[in-house]
C-alpha cells in the first residue's frame, strides 16, 4: 500500500482550490443569489397520501402582507411540455415524473400542492400557514410489508430480457439448495432519506420570454438544461443552469424535482426572479431517498468452504408514477466464484414519492445482504470470514467472463486484516470483553463499476502562461476542481497555482451528471486530451521559431514548469509565454472532447473496497460504539490523497448512519413519515465517528482511463453497514438483519 | 410562524403584569424550544414577553439548600464550581442534554417547561390531544417507540423530554414561582403532571405564573451519583430511557437512595418504592436488580416500546452500579 510521500502533483494532498471560499462564505450556493427584484417561494405540501384536492382557500394568504401570489393547479400557467399522459423530460428513473401544479391529483403525502410567493421568506412562510386545502381522500397503500406480494418485474426487464434488471441465472437456478451447508436469510434496508447539509434550493428567473436561467442544486448542469429545455419547449441554448457550488448531494441532485418546476412556473407568472429552498421536513417527502428494500439470500457451500450457489432476491419500493430501479444485485453475480448464481429483482409501487440513488446506491443495499450472508455462512462453516472470502476470490469476472481491468482486492483484504488487528478476533462470538463492553470485529467488501463517459473540456492558455479550463460538470463535494487542476498540472506542465478550473455552468462544454463515481475518469480524461491537444499546438508553434524543434516527436519533448524542452538536450527550450508572444497570440483556446474506447467489451472494470471495523457493544444498554475503522481501497491512481481520504471517511460515516441510526419511519394509517427532522431521524454526530484509517493501493488502471483512476466515491460506503453488522454479531452473537441496529435490538 | 408583538421586561413585577393582561402572551427565555414550536405552528402566542433581563441568573448556596435562578443558563449551571462539587448528578444530566450551542441559550426554567418531542405533537397534519384537544392521540395506535410506559392515559402517551428535570426530581428540588396571586413553592414531584384527561397541560403552574428559581436541599449524594442516558447515538439525542441515581453510602451500606427515570412518562418518574427497598441494603448487583424489578412494577408497553420494559430495569441496575462504583 502506498506510503504518504509526495513528490509529484498527482497524489499530492493539495488543499482544495476552493477551500478558502467555502470556509469564508465566499462560495455561493443556489439560494444565495440576490438578484434584483428577488421574491421568495414557500411550498405547501399535501397532508394526505392519495386523493384529489377539493378546494384551495387562499383568501387569507393573499391578503397577508407582502404576498404576491398563491400558485396551485387552479391558476398555474400550463407548462408547455406537460401534455396529457406524457412528460417531456425522461426521468432517469423511467416512468413519468410528477408534474408540478398540473392537476388536482395527490400521489403521495408531502407532495407539493401549492406555493406562496411573497417579498420576504418570513412573510411567505407565514402566509403558507393561512392557505387552507381540502381533499377528497382515496385509500392509500404505503405499507411495504402488507403489499409485498404485489411486487412486479420492472418494465425495462419486461421489454428486454437481457436487461441487467431481468432475472438472471448462471449455472443451475437456485443451485444453493443442493449444497451440504445452506442458509436462507432475509434482510431489510429501511428508507434512508437524503439529508445533505445544503437543502434543495433553486433561484429561477426568465431573462426574456423564452430565456430561462436557474441557479439550481443539481448534479449535472447539462442534463438539467436538457430537461428544462424539453419541459418548457425552448431551444437548449436558451436555458442556462448554474450550479457552481453544491453543499453535498449524494444522488439527490440526479433528478429534477417538482419544486424546481414550481419555482420556474412562479418566476414566469410573476416575471420576477424567485428563490425557493425546501425545509428540512420537505426533504423527506419530495426529493428522493434510498428505498425501503427487502432482500432474501439463499447461500450454499461445501463443508470445506467453497460457495456452491447464491440466490439473491430483492424488492425495492418505488412510487406509483415512476419506476426507480438500482443495481442491488450486480455484485452478487461477480464477486465470488460460485458456479450457480440466481438473481431476481422486483419493484413494489406504493403511494409514496419516487426514490433516487443514494450514495453507493443499490450496491450498498445489496452489499448489506450479501456481505452479511457471507459472514453468516462462514460462521456456520466455522471458517474465518476473511479466509472464507479469500477462498472464494475470483481472478476473472464470472459474470461477464472477462478479465478484470485491475483488481487488488486480495491485497486490500490482507492489509485491512493486519491494520485492524484481526488476529485478536475470536471465532466464537460474545467472548471478548473490555470492562463492561463486548468487543467484536467484522468486515465487508464493496465494489462498484469503474465507469467512464464522454465529456469535453475547454482549455485556454493565456499570454502570461496561466491556463483556464472550463467544464459544465458540478462538484458535489469530492473536490472535482482540485483534482482537475492536479491532472491538468501533471499533463500540461504548468504549476497548480497558475491553473484555474471553472465548473458548474451549462455554458461550458459537455459533462455528464456527477454521479456513479465516474467524474474523475470522464472529465479528467477530457482534461488530459485537452492538454495533449495544447501541447501539440505548442510544439508546432515552437518549431516555427526554433528549428531544433522541427520534426521532433511529442514523446521526445518535455513539458514542465511552463516550458517545453528536448528530452535529450534540455537546454533547447522555450517557454509557453514566448511561444505565444512569437506567434502574436493573446491566448490559445481549444475545446477537446474525449470518450471511452472499446475497453468495456474486453475487460470487466470495477473498483473495490474492504472495510474492517471494531465495535464495542454494551450488553446491558445495547449501545454500539464503532471503535475503529480501517478501509482499504482499490481505486487505481489516487489524484489527491487528502480529498480521496476525505471521500472515504465521509462514506464510512454514512455507513455508520446506515448501520446504526438511519430510518425514516412512516405511520401507514396516514402514509406520512413520523421521523422527519434531525431530532427523530438520526445521522451520526462527531462523537459517533472513530478514527478511520484509509489505505489506498494507488496502483494505476490504464485500461479505465489515461490517469489510471477508478471511481471511489461509492465504494466508500458500500460494505460498511454489513461490516458493522458482522462486528456486532461477533461481539454479541446477535445477528441483526433489519437495519438500523439500535439498542433495543441488542438487549 | 404567526405575527406577534414583542416586549422586554426588566422587572419581575412587570413580567407578571404583562402576562396577566394578555392571555395570548407567553414568556420567552432562551427561545430554543418556543421559537421551534412557533415556526411549526404548534403554538402561536400573539405577544412574547422577553424575560432574559430579569435578575434571575444567580446560583447561590443558602443555609441548607442551593438556589439556582430560573434564567441561569444550562451551560453556566453545569460549569459552576459549587454545582460541580455538590450536585454532580445535575451536572451530568445537564451535559447529556441537547448540544453545547443549545445549552448556551437554554435556561433552567425553560428546560423544565420544554414540550414533549412526540412525533404527533410536532406535526400539525396529524392528530394530537396535547396540541389540539379532542383530535385524538396519534401515538396510541401509531409509532410509539419513544413513548411512555408509566402514568399515561388513553388521551396521551407522550413523555417529558427533559434530562435536567429527572435529576431535579431525584434531588427533591422545589420550584419557586410568582404570579398574579403572589409567590408559592411547588415540590418538584408536583410540578409536572400526568396527562389524564387534560394532556394539553404539562404542569401545575397556574396561568401567568413565572418561575423564579429552583431550590435543591443539601444532601449527602455528591460522592455516589450517576445520570445514565441511553440513546442510539453518542450525543445530541433525546433519551430512549434515562436514570438518575444518587446514593448515600456508608461502609458499603446504602443509607438513602434516590432514583428517577426519564423517557418513560409524561413527567420525570420518581422510583419511590425502589428507593425504599434500597435503604439499609448492601451495595450489590442482586439488590440493584431487585430494586429495578420493584421500580418496573405497573409498567405497560405499547406496540413499539416494549423494549423499555427491559431497557428500563437494565438501565436502573447499570446506573446504580456506576453510581455506587460497583462496576
Ligand atoms: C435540537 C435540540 C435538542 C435538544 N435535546 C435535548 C436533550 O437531549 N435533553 C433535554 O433535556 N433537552 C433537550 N433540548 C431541549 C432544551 O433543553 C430546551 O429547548 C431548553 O432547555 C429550553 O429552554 P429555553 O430557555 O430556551 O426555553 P424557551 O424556549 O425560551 O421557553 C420554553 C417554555 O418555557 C416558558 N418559560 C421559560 N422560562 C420561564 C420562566 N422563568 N417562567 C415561566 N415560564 C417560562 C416559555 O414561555 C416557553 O413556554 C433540545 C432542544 C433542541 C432544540
Amino acid at each position: 500500500m502506498s506510503r504518504l510521500i509526495f513528490d509529484k502533483v498527482i497524489g499530492d494532498p493539495m488543499n482544495r482550490v476552493d477551500g478558502r471560499m467555502k470556509v469564508t462564505g465566499a462560495a455561493k450556493y443556489s439560494a444565495e443569489y440576490a438578484l434584483p427584484g428577488l421574491v421568495h417561494g414557500v411550498i405547501i405540501s399535501s397532508t394526505i397520501a392519495k386523493g384529489r384536492i377539493k378546494a384551495i382557500d387562499s383568501k387569507a394568504a393573499l391578503s397577508a402582507p407582502g404576498v404576491l401570489a398563491v400558485i396551485s393547479h387552479e391558476n398555474a400557467i400550463k407548462v408547455p411540455g406537460f401534455a396529457d399522459n406524457e412528460h417531456p423530460t425522461e426521468p432517469p428513473t423511467g416512468g413519468q415524473p410528477l408534474r408540478a401544479f398540473y392537476d388536482n391529483k395527490v400521489y403521495s403525502n408531502g407532495q407539493p400542492v401549492a406555493m406562496v410567493v411573497a417579498d420576504t421568506l418570513e412573510r411567505a412562510r407565514y402566509a403558507a400557514r393561512l392557505v387552507k386545502i381540502q381533499y377528497n381522500e382515496d385509500k392509500h397503500k404505503t405499507d411495504f410489508d402488507t403489499n409485498k406480494a404485489q411486487s412486479v418485474l420492472p418494465s425495462q426487464a419486461k421489454k428486454n430480457p437481457k436487461s441487467p434488471l431481468a432475472d438472471y441465472t448462471r449455472g443451475v437456478k437456485d443451485g444453493y439448495k443442493t449444497a451440504p451447508v445452506k442458509l436462507e436469510l432475509e434482510y431489510i434496508q429501511p428508507t434512508e432519506v437524503h439529508n445533505p447539509m445544503e437543502l434543495q434550493a433553486i433561484t429561477a428567473f426568465w431573462e426574456a420570454e423564452d430565456k430561462l436561467t436557474v441557479y439550481d442544486k443539481v448534479q449535472g448542469t447539462k442534463p438539467t438544461q436538457q430537461a428544462f429545455a424539453k419541459e418548457w419547449k425552448l431551444p437548449v441554448q436558451n436555458v442556462r443552469v448554474i450550479s457552481e457550488f453544491v453543499g453535498g448531494a449524494f444522488g439527490n441532485g440526479l433528478h429534477n424535482w417538482p419544486h424546481e418546476t414550481a419555482a420556474i412556473i412562479a418566476a414566469k407568472m410573476l416575471d420576477r426572479p424567485i428563490r425557493l429552498m425546501l425545509t428540512r421536513e420537505q426533504m423527506f417527502f419530495m426529493v428522493g431517498y434510498r428505498p425501503y428494500t427487502w432482500q432474501k439470500i439463499g447461500i450454499g457451500a461445501s463443508p470445506d468452504g467453497k460457495i456452491l450457489g447464491i440466490t439473491h432476491e430483492s424488492i425495492g419500493q418505488t412510487s406509483s408514477y415512476e419506476e426507480f430501479t438500482e443495481s442491488t444485485l450486480q455484485q452478487t453475480r461477480m464477486m465470488y466464484t460460485s458456479p450457480n448464481v440466481s438473481t431476481v429483482y422486483r419493484l413494489l409501487p406504493l403511494d409514496v414519492s419516487t426514490p433516487i440513488w443514494m450514495r453507493g446506491p443499490g450496491e450498498a443495499t445489496g452489499a448489506f445482504a450479501l456481505e452479511s450472508a457471507m459472514d453468516e455462512i462462514a460462521f456456520a462453516l466455522n471458517i474465518d470470514p476473511v479466509e472464507f472470502r479469500l477462498m472464494n476470490h475470483t481472478d476473472t469476472d464470472p459474470d461477464k467472463k472477462l478479465p478484470w481491468s485491475t483488481k487488488y482486492l486480495k491485497e486490500c483484504i490482507q492489509t485491512g486484516a493486519e491494520k485492524i488487528g484481526w488476529k485478536d478476533r475470536a471465532l466464537k462470538p460474545g467472548t471478548v470483553r473490555s470492562g463492561e463492553w463486548l468487543i467484536g470485529f467484522g468486515m465487508g467488501v464493496g465494489t462498484f463499476g469503474a465507469h467512464r463517459g464522454a465529456a469535453a473540456v475547454r482549455a485556454k492558455l493565456m499570454a502570461n502562461g496561466s491556463i483556464l479550463f472550463q467544464s459544465a460538470v458540478t462538484d458535489i463535494g469530492p473536490g472535482t476542481g482540485t483534482a482537475m487542476v492536479q491532472i491538468a498540472s501533471e499533463h500540461i506542465g504548468i504549476p497548480p497555482e497558475k491553473i484555474t478550473f471553472q465548473l458548474g455552468n451549462s455554458d461550458f462544454p459537455q459533462a455528464p451528471n456527477q454521479g456513479g463515481s465516474a467524474i474523475v475518469a470522464t472529465v479528467g480524461s477530457a482534461v488530459v486530451a485537452a492538454c495533449t491537444h495544447i501541447k501539440e499546438k505548442l510544439l508546432t508553434m515552437a518549431a516555427a521559431s526554433e528549428k531544433r524543434f522541427t520534426g521532433v516527436k511529442m514523446e521526445d519533448v518535455l513539458f514542465d514548469k511552463g516550458e517545453l524542452s528536448l528530452a535529450k538536450s534540455p537546454s533547447v527550450k522555450m517557454s509557453y509565454i514566448d511561444i505565444l508572444k512569437k506567434q502574436k497570440l493573446t491566448e490559445l483556446d481549444i475545446i477537446q472532447d474525449s470518450k471511452p474506447g472499446e475497453e468495456g467489451s474486453k475487460y470487466s472494470k470495477y473498483s473495490f473496497s474492504v472495510h474492517f471495523v471494531k465495535v464495542m457493544v454494551h450488553p446491558v444498554t445495547g449501545r454500539v460504539k464503532v471503535d475503529k475503522v480501517v478501509s482499504c481501497i482499490d481505486a487505481g491512481t489516487i489524484i489527491n490523497k487528502k480529498t480521496a481520504a476525505n471521500q472515504i471517511i465521509g462514506g464510512v460515516t454514512g455507513g455508520i448512519g446506515m448501520a446504526l441510526q438511519e430510518a425514516a419511519v412512516m405511520d401507514h394509517r396516514f402514509g406520512r413519515y413520523v421521523t422527519k427532522d434531525f431530532a427523530d431521524y438520526h445521522v451520526p454526530v462527531h462523537a459517533d465517528v472513530p478514527k478511520v484509517e484509509v489505505y489506498f493501493t494507488d496502483k494505476p488502471d490504464y485500461i479505465v482511463d489515461p490517469m489510471g483512476t477508478k471511481g471511489l466515491g461509492e465504494i466508500a460506503i458500500i460494505g460498511v453497514a454489513p461490516a458493522i453488522a458482522n462486528a456486532v454479531f461477533n461481539a454479541t452473537g446477535k445477528r441483526i438483519r433489519e437495519l438500523p441496529i439500535t439498542p433495543d435490538k441488542l438487549i | 410562524m404567526n405575527q406577534f408583538s414583542y416586549i422586554r421586561v426588566n422587572q419581575q413585577q412587570a413580567a407578571v403584569d404583562a402576562i396577566r393582561k394578555d392571555k395570548a402572551a407567553m414568556f420567552i427565555a432562551g427561545g430554543t424550544n418556543l421559537t421551534d414550536l412557533m415556526k411549526r405552528g404548534i403554538v402561536s402566542p400573539e405577544r412574547l414577553i422577553d424575560i432574559n433581563r430579569l435578575p434571575l441568573k444567580e446560583i447561590k448556596a443558602e443555609k441548607n439548600f442551593i438556589r439556582i435562578g430560573a434564567l441561569a443558563l444550562n451551560s453556566v449551571v453545569a460549569e459552576n464550581s459549587l454545582i460541580q462539587k455538590r450536585l454532580p448528578l445535575l451536572v451530568q444530566a445537564l451535559n447529556s442534554g441537547a448540544s453545547a450551542q443549545i445549552r448556551n441559550m437554554a435556561t433552567v426554567g425553560g428546560n423544565m417547561l420544554q414540550r414533549t418531542r412526540c412525533h404527533y405533537f410536532y406535526d400539525t397534519a396529524l392528530p394530537c390531544n396535547k396540541r389540539q384537544p379532542g383530535s385524538g392521540c396519534g401515538a396510541l395506535e401509531g409509532f410509539n417507540r419513544m413513548h411512555a410506559i408509566f402514568g399515561f392515559s388513553d388521551k396521551c402517551i407522550a413523555v417529558h423530554p427533559s434530562d435536567m428535570s429527572v435529576a431535579l426530581m431525584a434531588l427533591d428540588a422545589t420550584v419557586l414561582v410568582t404570579g398574579p396571586k403572589g409567590e408559592r413553592r411547588i415540590p418538584f414531584s408536583d410540578f409536572h403532571r400526568l396527562p389524564g384527561d387534560r394532556p394539553e397541560t404539562d404542569t401545575n403552574l397556574q396561568p401567568g405564573e413565572l418561575i423564579l428559581a429552583v431550590d435543591i436541599p443539601d444532601a449527602p449524594f455528591a460522592q455516589y451519583a450517576h445520570y445514565l442516558k441511553v440513546r442510539e447515538r453518542a450525543s445530541y439525542a433525546f433519551a430512549l430511557v434515562s436514570v438518575a441515581a444518587a446514593l448515600h453510602i456508608e461502609k458499603n451500606v446504602i443509607r438513602e437512595a434516590r432514583l428517577a427515570m426519564g423517557g418513560v412518562a409524561h413527567k420525570p418518574w420518581r422510583l419511590t418504592e425502589a428507593e425504599k427497598y434500597l435503604a439499609g441494603k448492601a451495595v450489590s448487583e442482586t439488590n440493584f436488580t431487585e430494586a429495578a424489578k420493584i421500580a418496573m412494577q405497573g409498567a405497560k408497553a405499547f406496540k413499539h416500546n416494549a423494549f423499555k420494559l427491559k431497557l428500563g430495569p437494565n438501565s436502573i441496575v447499570q446506573a446504580l452500579k456506576t453510581a455506587s462504583k460497583l462496576s
